[in-house]
């Protein structure tokens, strides 16, 4: 009687092994546990819970989808994710001191780090694991996105409340451009004309003109019955037709819909406690939100605005990639 | 200017008549990254800060685990410096931060003198209530800003309230209202309340008493210690300390915490673990309401203790977080507003737009009747956070955190603005 279960747990876990390969993932990097939790994204079931270093946070997904990179805060280094292996393959050291956010940028040749403890951006080169430069950027720095071109990347500072303009090519930056307080998510739209930044503490998120460098819309948010010191904007991202956008709002537990034409907030969807960094599947059909607060990831479907379903995930749930 | 690292190979390549040592010495700094930093604009605005303070004298630490600090505050203060000159240099605002110490038995108005005729009028105080007052009252000190980062004396922000001071360090009224929510929380409502001969133990005392009628806690004893711990290092001693407090805390009537106010180190930490009836102990040892400990990590406080440390190799305690937040105050103001004279920096920290990131969470701002610097205050034992306050369930229309402190109908403060 007592082998039985685990045998059908066996028989679970390589079932679950078989599929792994066919479906989609989610993975969910989870300050507190050290680890990315990986689930199926049709099933919503997990599939393993990957070891990390110590203090994952920033993970991006490779345009390839055959590596997962996730900043590791406490170990000064990034881990880069198999996707189909399912684990830590290699790190790469040269990504300077505490790492808090990555991007990749289109081609999948540079990562840009922001190296949140010394007021760099460092980029590597995703082939060699060489830095290719550090850029100083304002005390803080956090948010990191890359143009749909390639030519520039745009890095947000907390505590000198900027966004900065990085060219990709001379590694200067071009422009600063004061926004709210503590900015922490830099976001270009699709048709790279636009970059949104989400200002944490400020509660608002700055529409600039990647051309002009000019601020040309400010969105605030407000729900009734919630106190407005609790609309924080932090996560940033677009849907595939470019049309509408989504921002996770932290502890008002929310994530607005807005119309990027009209900049009309459409929507608040009610999440998970505290939700911080969301990520579109890459067939636009889904959003995911990883709340803080309560260990979990709600998954918003993306045609209907509904938050369908929330499941557990590791502790402190920080950040997520998604691989089709 | 340094070019990117591929920029630079490149050109060795190309030039192949270069020497080998040329080339070389071309490569080398890629070892020490390629660090590409575009000069800033020209400065439109200059602001020159002093941190003002007062060699006091200062009881050392009874506990021989806690290091003895000389310069509180100031590292603090200079690590702010650091950030405003960061986000200064992007926008042409150029930031000077002299430190001042007068001598324990020195004219403090007189040297406040000085730093304005110098022209300074942004001053960190780092200043006991007496001589806050004494600089904030000099004429010359009429259009000066000063920023409290020290005194928690409730009259500084009632009756002996200035136009010219505001206050980043939390009140003694805002740290007893934070004790007390937690205790009304956990329904710990008896308190047996001591405290030593500092004038500002009393000043706590009245905090803490204030705090239990608002939030329906009761004092049920209340004594004045007046044990002299004397020298922290002996070869012997924990026997006489050991039959000594349970003397002193003896007989009250039943009570569920002891309150101490002991700003003098002179006996609150030997109540630990010693007391008559065994009872946990708060105020300034035990649970205690601060501003900022070293076991706070959230909210990006991870980030600013890092910092802190890098710069000044030790660790980072609420003295240094008041000097960092006075001093970053007057940064964010200025960047915000592009101007550095005391009297737009006091006009934008009181406007509906000023809000300061204290990595607390939230914005904190100014209250503008009594130039309160709202924020939320850390409860924390010796070595890890216990909670946050406001309390969950403890309302404001406004915010939370003018729960904590007096509220303007309570205030007494009539230099209003």
């Amino acid at each position: 009687m007592t082998h039985r279960p685990s045998v059908l747990l066996a028989l679970g876990i390589s079932f679950a092994a078989m599929t792994a390969a066919e479906a989609g993932m989610i993975f969910v990097s989870n300050e507190r546990d050290n680890t990315v939790t990986v689930l199926d994204s049709d099933t919503l079931k997990i599939i393993k819970s990957i070891p990390t270093g110590k203090r994952p946070r920033g993970i991006a997904i490779t345009p390839d989808f055959k590596e997962v990179v996730v900043c590791i805060g406490d170990d000064n280094r990034l881990d880069v994710i198999d996707t189909e292996k399912l684990e830590v393959v290699r790190h790469y050291d040269a990504s300077g001191p505490d790492p808090e956010l990555l991007a990749i940028d289109q081609k999948g040749e540079r990562i840009y780090v922001a190296n949140e403890d010394d007021g760099l951006v460092t980029v590597l080169d995703r082939a060699t694991g060489k830095a290719l430069a550090e850029v100083p950027v304002g005390v803080e720095p956090e948010g990191m996105g890359v143009s749909p071109d390639g030519s520039m990347v745009v890095n947000t500072s907390e505590q000198t409340s900027m966004a900065h303009f990085i060219d990709t090519k001379t590694f200067e930056v071009v422009q600063n451009v004061l926004v709210d307080t503590r900015p922490r998510v830099a976001e270009y739209t699709r048709d790279g004309k636009e970059v949104w930044v989400s200002a944490e503490v400020g509660g608002t998120v700055a529409v600039i003109d990647a051309k002009t460098f000019k601020i040309t819309k400010k969105f605030s948010f407000a729900v009734n019955g919630v106190r407005p010191e609790l609309m924080q904007p932090i996560g940033v991202r677009f849907t595939l037709d470019g049309k509408t956008a989504f921002v996770a709002l932290g502890p008002s537990n929310r994530v607005a819909v807005i119309d990027v034409a009209s900049h009309e907030i459409k929507d608040y969807i009610l999440v998970g406690q505290r939700p911080w960094h969301i990520a579109l599947k890459p067939d636009g059909t889904k959003l995911y939100a990883a709340n803080g607060m309560t260990n979990d990831m709600t998954i918003i479907d993306v045609a209907t605005l509904k938050a369908e379903k929330t499941v557990q995930v590791g502790r402190l749930p920080w950040g997520i990639a998604v691989k089709p | 200017m340094l070019h990117p690292v591929a920029v630079r190979r490149q050109g060795c390549i190309k030039a192949i008549a270069a020497t080998v040592v040329l080339c070389l010495a071309a490569v080398l700094p890629t070892l020490a990254m390629a660090q590409v930093r575009k000069p800033g604009p020209p400065v439109t605005a200059t602001a020159a800060m002093t941190y003002l303070t007062r060699a006091y004298p200062e009881p050392l630490p009874l506990s021989l685990v806690e290091p003895v600090i000389t310069d509180k505050g100031i590292k603090g203060a200079e690590v702010a410096l650091s950030d405003n000159q960061t986000t200064g240099r992007l926008l042409g605002h150029a930031y000077t931060l002299s430190t001042r110490i007068v001598a324990a038995d020195a004219d403090i108005a007189a040297a406040m003198r000085d730093v304005l005729a110098s022209g300074s009028s942004l001053i960190v105080a780092d200043l006991e209530a007496a001589d806050l007052l004494a600089v904030a009252d000099i004429p010359e000190a009429k259009d000066a800003l000063i920023i409290n980062t020290r005194s928690s004396n409730d009259d500084l922000r009632g009756k002996s309230c200035r136009r010219n001071v505001f206050h980043a360090a939390p009140s003694w009224a805002m740290r007893a209202d934070a004790l007390s929510q937690y205790l009304t929380w956990k329904q710990w409502r008896k308190l047996f309340v001591v405290y030593g001969e500092n004038a500002a133990d009393q000043e706590y005392v009245a905090a803490i008493k204030r705090a239990a009628k608002r939030f329906g806690n009761k004092i049920v004893d209340e004594r004045k210690f007046t044990f002299d711990a004397g020298n922290r290092r002996t070869d012997t001693g924990h026997q006489q300390i050991q039959t000594q407090m349970p003397l002193l805390t003896q007989g009250p009537p039943e009570h569920d915490l002891i309150f101490v106010a002991d700003l003098d180190e002179a006996f609150g930490e030997y109540l630990m673990w010693r007391t008559s009836v065994a009872k946990p102990v708060i105020g300034t040892q035990g649970l205690m309401a601060l501003a900022w400990h070293r076991a706070f990590e959230q909210y990006g406080g991870t980030q600013l203790q890092s910092r802190f440390e890098k710069h000044a190799k030790r660790q980072m305690i609420e003295r240094d977080y008041l000097g960092w937040l006075g001093t970053r105050l007057i940064g964010e103001a200025i960047t915000r507003i592009g101007q550095a004279d005391a009297a737009s920096v006091r006009a934008f920290l009181l406007s509906p737009e000023f809000e300061v990131a204290g990595f607390k969470g939230q914005g904190m701002t100014f209250r503008t009747w009594d130039r309160q610097l709202r924020q939320p205050i850390l409860l924390t034992g010796p070595r890890a956070l216990v909670s946050i306050s406001p309390q969950e369930g403890f309302l404001h229309p406004k915010f939370l955190t003018y729960t904590l402190g007096f509220d303007e109908a309570e205030t007494q403060c009539t230099q209003r603005n």
